[in-house]
């Protein structure tokens, strides 16, 4: 790449924008997932007895179950919404900019 | 009779757990032998047609750059889906019940993150090899050298992990001798390899996680339908018969420095993994890639919910069942222990729910899935001598792409033999570390400078080599000096580092070490470096100029 491109493509306001959404996005979905995560495994190693209580009176199902299936669902669920708008809005702010650059 | 850790398969062998079991080769299955020996065949007609198609570099390599996303994300969950996993992991659920899903929790929670911050600007900067990208902007010689020898490491100690294992695993499961065992794996790896590339690879890890996928799925409902598809049900038969324990965390995670390690060495490992890596290249572009890790998670997430269920499906259908007892091992040790050790749950489970022929059927998707699995490292391991040692290294770049696959072919070769020798050497050594020690060079070696080359305009060849460096030995150091290695391999009464997981401190030193010694660089040569990231970040953040990119 040029560095007169590049310089051009770095001022473009559509790139600007594209990574700054696109990183606050990203760093968001990040520190979600690590908070979860982290969350889950210290409340383990702090005190493995609040993810050993049944579920409800009598029930031998503990709190531990529900919670471990939905930290696997989330991680998924998170990974969708980063593709989902990563598909639409970034890869259409993506193609303006490369259509910029061809234009030329 | 031999004793077999089966810690020694990739997965279990991190969590540390003394998944230990007796292995006594049993007698010749021919129904599994049967199966597998077609799935062999289908492979190699799928080698033959991927030779046709594997001419230049770039598709020996990367399969052209042709897979889809969906394709991809079924062959990372395939790498990622390896035997120790599905025996691993169902063994753990057998034997401590909930333990076993914190620790696959903690294989999973990686991809996401890999998705958000380095699968597209990996597969915008990337041509072969993850080195392509670190050494992007950096002096190609000591760049490319360290991030060569840390995936020729991390390879190396997987493959051994996976070999020893393949030997125990099938002579369990088939009757072959251990020899003949690794052998057989070796060179039907080599042959796939060599001739078929990535392209090759890629299909036999797709058709193995396809029929790993179905296999456990339909033990799951087989299971699940047993008990009116009522969880608590199932829960309530299994504590009847173990007790209330396994249903809450036990001592797998037991303080927070050890959760932490564990977390990092998981997360970072896996966005370290070279064979992983490599992955990102053989899609067409960022958005393919970014596919492929939605897929991925996918199928991993509902693999490991499947393997929670056969591990509780085994605890009422296994445990205590006369027809899985050993009976001569119970005369010693007392308890109920099973047939061939706790690794055997699932298998005696597929027998439980379908008989000799979905034994048979599991048995061979359990042999295929580390056939697909070596393939993928060893063409990872033999790309990073081809790609970055002979062609940017040695080469300096100046060779064409016919000669440097060439040269992995060749590299393939001695890879495979290399893993066959030390398959045999290490038969019965406690080798429960190696694929510990693989993830913590993986997070501290390859995982820091890939990252902040991606991201940190200020790092400087110095600092990526000195702080990279610090970063595997301390791994290398801590592991040996730690548990695994100085309590259970050398027979020290006491550790001198009291941890397993040495990832929070040696992440921590390589992240620091390339930090100072990037910032202290004032050298000319630095400022190059440091001027040539905004280029480098556009490509990365637009795909402008990328490897198989539409627009030129």
């Amino acid at each position: 790449m040029k560095q007169e491109m590049v310089d051009r493509i770095k001022n473009d306001p559509d790139f600007l924008h594209l990574v700054k959404a696109r990183s606050s996005f990203a760093w968001t979905l990040t520190i979600t997932m690590l908070v979860i995560y982290f969350g889950f495994v210290l409340t383990i190693a702090f005190d493995p007895s609040i993810l050993g209580t049944p579920l409800s009176e009598g029930s031998v199902t503990t709190v531990g179950i529900p919670v471990g299936i939905a930290v696997i669902v989330i991680a998924f669920a998170l990974t969708g919404i980063y593709v989902r708008r990563a598909n639409s809005e970034f890869d259409a702010l993506t193609t303006k900019i490369k259509n910029k650059v061809k234009g030329e | 009779m031999k004793t077999l850790l089966l810690t020694l398969f990739s997965a279990a062998a991190f969590a540390g757990e003394a998944l230990s079991g007796a292995v006594e080769k049993q007698p010749l299955n021919m129904s599994a032998i049967m199966m597998f020996i077609i799935f062999v065949g289908a492979t190699l007609g799928i080698t033959y047609w991927a030779a046709k198609r594997t001419k230049t570099a770039k598709d020996f390599y990367t399969a052209g750059g042709g897979i889809t996303g969906f394709q991809n994300g079924m062959a990372i969950a395939g790498d990622y889906m390896s035997a120790a996993s599905f025996l691993g992991i169902s063994a753990l659920v057998y034997a401590k019940g909930y333990d076993g899903l914190i620790y696959s929790i903690g294989f999973l929670v990686g991809w996401p993150i890999i998705l958000f911050m380095v699968a597209e600007q990996l597969r915008n900067l990337g041509k072969y090899t993850f080195a392509d990208v670190a050494s992007y902007r950096l002096r190609q010689t000591p760049i490319r050298t360290l991030a060569a020898f840390g995936s020729i490491l991390t390879v190396v100690l997987y493959l051994i992990a996976q070999m020893v294992g393949a030997g125990k695993l099938i002579q369990l499961l088939f009757g072959l001798d251990y020899e003949v065992a690794v052998i057989l794996v070796g060179v039907l790896m080599i042959l796939y390899v060599t001739f078929g590339g990535m392209l090759a690879t890629t299909w036999v890890q797709i058709i193995k996680a396809f029929l790993l996928l179905s296999g456990a799925t339909f033990m799951a409902v087989a299971v699940m339908a047993h008990y009116n598809f009522n969880f608590e049900t199932l829960f309530s038969t299994a504590v009847s018969m173990k007790d209330q324990s396994i249903m809450a965390p036990g001592k797998l995670v037991s303080d927070p420095i050890s959760a932490i390690s564990l977390g990092i060495a998981l997360m970072f490992g896996t966005a370290g993994l070279p064979h992983i890596l490599m992955r990102f290249f053989t899609v067409s572009d960022a958005k393919e890639a970014r596919k492929s890790v939605f897929y991925a998670t996918g199928f991993i997430g509902y693999f490991y919910i499947l393997t929670f269920i056969i591990g509780f499906g085994a605890i009422v259908m296994v445990f205590q069942n006369p027809h899985y007892l050993d009976v001569a091992k119970q005369a010693v040790d007392g308890g109920a222990p099973i047939l061939g050790g706790d690794n055997m749950a699932a298998i005696h489970l597929s027998h439980a729910v379908g008989g000799d022929f979905f034994l048979g059927f599991i048995s061979a998707v359990a042999f295929a899935t580390i056939l697909a699995v070596v393939s993928g490292l060893t063409l990872a391991g033999a790309s990073a001598i081809s790609h970055d040692l002979y062609a940017s290294v040695i080469k300096a770049g100046k060779t064409d792409g016919l000669m440097e696959m060439k040269v992995s072919k060749i590299a393939t070769v001695i890879l495979g033999i290399v893993a066959i020798i030390l398959g045999i050497i290490f038969e019965d050594q406690n080798i429960a570390f190696m694929v510990g020690l693989a993830f913590a060079i993986a997070a501290s070696a390859n995982f820091p400078i890939l990252f902040l080359s991606m991201f940190w305009s200020k790092l400087t060849t110095r600092g990526a080599l000195i702080g990279g460096s610090l970063g595997l030995l301390t791994a290398a150091v801590l592991v040996v000096l730690g548990p695994t290695v100085w309590v259970d391999v050398m027979g020290n009464a006491e550790a001198i580092f009291p941890y397993k997981y040495p990832a929070l401190f040696s992440v921590s030193a390589a992240f620091i070490g390339i930090w100072f010694f990037s910032i202290t660089d004032s050298s000319e040569n630095a400022q190059k470096e440091i001027e040539a990231f905004e280029a480098q970040y556009v490509r990365s953040q637009t795909g402008i100029g990328a490897e198989g990119a539409v627009e030129h």
